[in-house]
């Protein structure tokens, strides 16, 4: 097949893809939207509902600003198609809490200057967020001494394995693990 | 106010997603989607561009390539700082770097925009292009100036004599990659028509050079022109300018009349940004046997781009660093066809003191001395090059206070001697110096008629903390709660000011802040103890006190509400000042610098030669500082910037096509959480410089880095007696010259 060949098969393919009614569960409401079905759910979140909390730093999956919470799990809202998740309870930056009303670990962000410029922050706090239930229900990471154990001690070590999907290159790492740890100490996640 | 570690002002918004950054604003509607096609060769021509089938693609509105972009400004080289000139794009068919922009596709929705781009079909004719560092670097020529307009070379005494007769010599290269700052925030803007105006949005640390870069750009008066950039995400010298995303934004939108946005991909931001130029090193010391430095020399070839010259002052730290009778630096450069070279977090100071830190060390163990000694030991007394007294150095002090905190008596003497298991143990260290500087800066200072403060200025906040310690100086100039001030920034409207950016930012608008309250009490001083209305009127204003929202003047006090509210229904505001570092004679007459101390733990696997940093620490002295918690932060990230240089971050470059192979974050490698151990603080001593400013305050945005590299570097050679010179120092490299160890 030559080039154009392609182009014309794939141009054809865009006039042919009709746009997508969906209704996405996000932050305890209902939203209806209608989406390119090639729409990620990161652009879904930040370009058709305004949700720009969700920030996109590499569109790959590399960075992990766009984490979200997916049914209570941690998840690269840059590497999943809006269209797949109508059934989803779908959790962001803005649904756990606002500037008048921290949820706790977005309070020891603050608390222990856990960011700088920002853009990570939101991944790193639903990061942080879904990592501790993971930790909780007792996951295994890389670091785990003992993989058979059901308990898993929340050591710096595991905090900071875990969080190693979430780049920040302001380098706030210290104090994102500390406030990770004041969080998860508080008993309130 | 000052000096307080509260909590950062803008806390509450970024922490729950309520900051809007350049991409994220919507008060202008619903926007238009711009992509960017990049070029898919490193030197030639375009010889034909078929854009009908992108044209037809759903969605699209305009596909822009050089043969219909609107005519631009010119690049104005007489403009002094490269910032404000214009950077016209789409000109013509020439190619000079892999994935310079060629078209620009806008279209409904971004995914439509992306997808026609992929139908936008570039013939070219392939030109033979420079693009291999190794092959080019002995094809160099000799820059008038280097960055920030120092001096390309130096030379004080006689140094071929004095190296020649040095009892210990170190003569060795050393080699640093191409880096890129990457913010997290990718390079963003979006540009709204009104009327015959401009609303640019834009992830920028200038506004100012923002504002007349895409005026000379689009060939419109500045004033027309209304850049927007209340949040950047992170910048670190890759936002000093505006880029491609910008003025593709502003073209698409006058043409079209509709608000467009256009965000690089991570992948171009390896490409259309400019990045660290490599280098190559040379390091001469010669010493007596007591340590005393009698010769340095730090020779330095990098590339730069043949029509955007750039030499970063990599040889240009070591001027004022150790005393030397004999001196001699110099910068060379070997034009490559790649993107330009830039600004990246602290220019010249990071690579620089990297190789030239090392060298130290290399020095000390070929005497036989403790590395903190052998600095100690050349520890200047005036700056040997500027022949000018230092303003406040305090190096020898954060040496020893750092080498106490960390413990450093307990250092291996002997390289490659301390294993715990499979772990090579080593102690690394390094000191620091970076240049302050001074820029125009002007800032107004409003108190409203219910005595609440707003501070404005054209300043950004890339993350360093500006909204927080204005907020600060500016109840600490009015006496009033910190609730009562609001700082309003990133406004080309209001007034400009040199941004954020070499270590400036905080000191620059501190200052004019200061001066705006001071200009504002004398006006609301003079207005009330000449007013019989008032509790203070016939008190001496030279001894009023303002505090909690009152004034005091010995036993009389009176809201400072009231007296705006009585004297200035409308509020009243007065602007302050800082100048340019030129017209400070304070600025000649001294050498005015941040110093600072690293203190580093590594520990290499003896099998696999993994390096591991397991702690470190760093003392600094920085003048005062405005709020020790962002203070800290700041300096944290900028020696864990300098863990990266010496252990992970490095672009390389396709010496066939020109293009950077490892163009994501999943190749070219940055410090993760896994990288940095919890185990790593930054100590500031305490201090004020009276020479700097008034506020006695100095940058700390890039001494971090300074030198940070090199104590990681020094430990990896502690614990393993390799030395590696070609940055960074990864595992290949270390690997076959580890030492057989008993376990």
């Amino acid at each position: 097949m030559s080039a154009s060949d392609t182009h014309a098969m794939r141009r054809g393919q865009g006039e042919m893809a009709p746009p997508s009614a969906i209704k996405l569960n996000i932050n305890d409401q209902v939203r209806q939207l209608e989406v390119d079905p090639r729409t990620s759910l990161l652009d879904a979140l930040r370009e058709h509902l305004r949700l720009s909390g969700t920030k996109k730093g590499c569109d790959h999956g590399q960075c992990g600003a766009c984490t979200v919470l997916i049914n209570g799990r941690r998840v690269l809202s840059c590497l999943t198609l809006a269209v797949m998740h109508e059934d989803d309870e779908i959790m962001t930056i803005e649904g756990l809490g606002d500037p008048d009303h921290l949820h706790p670990m977005q309070r020891a962000f603050v608390e222990c200057d856990g960011f700088q410029c920002g853009y990570c922050t939101p991944g790193q706090i639903c990061s942080a967020v879904g990592m501790l239930a993971e930790v909780e229900a007792g996951w295994p990471s890389h670091v785990t001494a003992d993989v058979s154990s059901p308990r898993v001690a929340l050591t710096d070590d595991e905090i900071r394995e875990r969080m190693s999907g979430n780049i920040c290159r302001c380098a706030a790492y210290p104090n994102i693990v500390a406030a990770i740890r004041g969080s998860a100490e508080g008993g309130a996640t | 106010m000052i000096g307080q570690a509260v909590n950062r002002v803008d806390g509450p918004l970024k922490a729950t997603g309520r900051a809007a950054y350049a991409y994220e604003h919507w008060e202008a509607g619903q926007p238009l989607y711009g992509f960017i096609v990049g070029a898919t060769i490193g030197k030639g021509r375009i010889t034909g561009i078929d854009t009908e089938d992108a044209e037809g693609a759903p969605g699209v509105h305009l596909v822009m390539t050089h043969r219909n972009a609107p005519a631009q400004g010119p690049r104005d080289e007489s403009i002094s700082f490269e910032y404000w000139r214009a950077q016209p794009m789409l000109t013509g068919p020439d190619i000079h770097f892999y994935g310079e922009p060629v078209a620009l596709v806008v279209a409904e929705t971004f995914e439509q925009a992306r997808d026609a781009a992929d139908l936008v079909e570039v013939e070219y004719r392939v030109g033979r292009g420079r693009f291999d560092f190794g092959e080019f670097e002995d094809d160099t020529y000799i820059p008038k100036t280097v960055n920030a307009g120092l001096p390309t070379d130096t030379a004080v005494g006689d140094f071929d004599a004095g190296f020649a007769g040095a009892e210990v010599k170190v003569d060795q290269r050393y080699t640093t990659p191409y880096e890129f700052s990457m913010p997290i925030e990718p390079n963003a803007s979006m540009v709204a028509p009104r009327g015959e105006d401009l609303v640019v949005y834009v992830s920028c640390q200038i506004t100012d050079a923002a504002r007349d870069s895409v005026a000379g750009t689009l060939m419109m008066d500045p004033e027309r022109v209304h850049i927007v950039t209340p949040f950047v995400g992170g910048g670190f010298g890759s936002k000093l300018g505006i880029h491609s995303e910008t003025i593709l934004a502003a073209l698409a939108a006058r043409t079209l009349d509709r608000p467009v946005k256009v965000t690089l991909t991570r992948q171009q931001v390896f490409q259309l940004v400019g990045m660290r130029p490599t280098s190559d090193q040379r390091v001469r010391l010669g010493a007596g046997r007591d340590g005393r430095l009698a010769a340095i020399a730090h020779d330095v070839t990098m590339h730069t781009n043949p029509d955007v010259e750039y030499a970063e002052q990599t040889a240009a730290t070591v001027r004022s660093l150790y005393a030397a009778p004999h001196r001699l630096t110099s910068h060379r450069l070997t034009a490559l066809d790649l993107p330009r070279g830039t600004d990246v977090r602290a220019p010249g100071e990071a690579p620089g003191m990297l190789s030239v830190e090392s060298a130290m060390d290399e020095l000390a163990d070929a005497l036989g001395m403790d590395p903190v000694e052998l600095r100690i030991r050349n520890e200047p007394t005036v700056d040997p090059e500027r022949n000018v007294p230092y303003s406040d150095r305090h190096l020898v002090e954060c040496l020893r206070e750092g080498a106490r905190r960390f413990g450093w008596e307990n250092r291996p003497a002997t390289p490659a001697s301390v294993r715990e298991g499979r772990w090579l143990i080593g102690y690394g260290m390094s000191a620091a110096i970076r240049g302050h500087f001074q820029g125009p800066t002007t800032v107004r200072v409003r108190l409203e008629p219910d005595g609440t403060a707003v501070i404005q200025t054209d300043m950004t906040d890339i993350g360093t903390g500006t909204y927080t310690i204005l907020t600060q100086v500016g109840a600490e100039g009015l006496g009033l709660p910190l609730e009562r001030v609001r700082v309003d920034l990133g406004r080309s409207d209001h007034p400009s000011s040199w941004g954020s950016g070499g270590s400036w930012g905080a000191t620059n608008s501190s200052t004019a802040v200061h001066r705006a309250c001071a200009a504002l009490r004398t006006r609301l001083l003079d207005a009330a103890c000449g007013d019989t209305r008032s509790p203070l009127h016939g008190q001496d204003p030279a001894e009023a006190v303002f505090s909690e929202g009152d004034v005091t003047i010995g036993g009389a006090s009176e809201a400072l509400r009231e007296i705006v509210a009585r004297h200035h229904p409308d509020g009243v505001e007065a602007e302050g000042q800082t100048r340019f570092m030129g017209d400070d004679p304070n600025y000649s007459n001294y050498s005015i610098n941040t110093y600072g101390a690293h203190f580093a733990e590594v520990g290499v696997d003896a099998d696999t030669a993994e390096i591991r940093l397991r702690r470190m620490l760093s003392v600094f002295s920085v003048g005062r500082v405005f709020n020790p918690k962002t203070a800290r932060s700041q300096l944290i990230g900028g020696m864990i910037w300098g863990v990266g240089a010496a252990l992970e971050e490095e672009a390389v470059v396709d010496p066939r096509s020109g293009a950077f192979v490892n163009r994501d974050f999943a190749g070219y490698l940055v410090p993760v959480h896994g990288d940095i151990p919890a185990d790593i603080d930054a100590v500031v001593l305490e201090g004020y410089d009276d020479k700097a400013n008034v506020l006695g305050a100095k940058g700390i945005g890039e001494v971090g880095i300074c030198g940070s590299g090199a104590a990681v570097a020094n430990a990896v050679f502690n614990a393993t007696g390799v030395r590696v010179r070609d940055f960074p120092i990864t595992l290949e490299k270390l690997l076959p010259g580890l030492p057989a160890m008993a376990a």
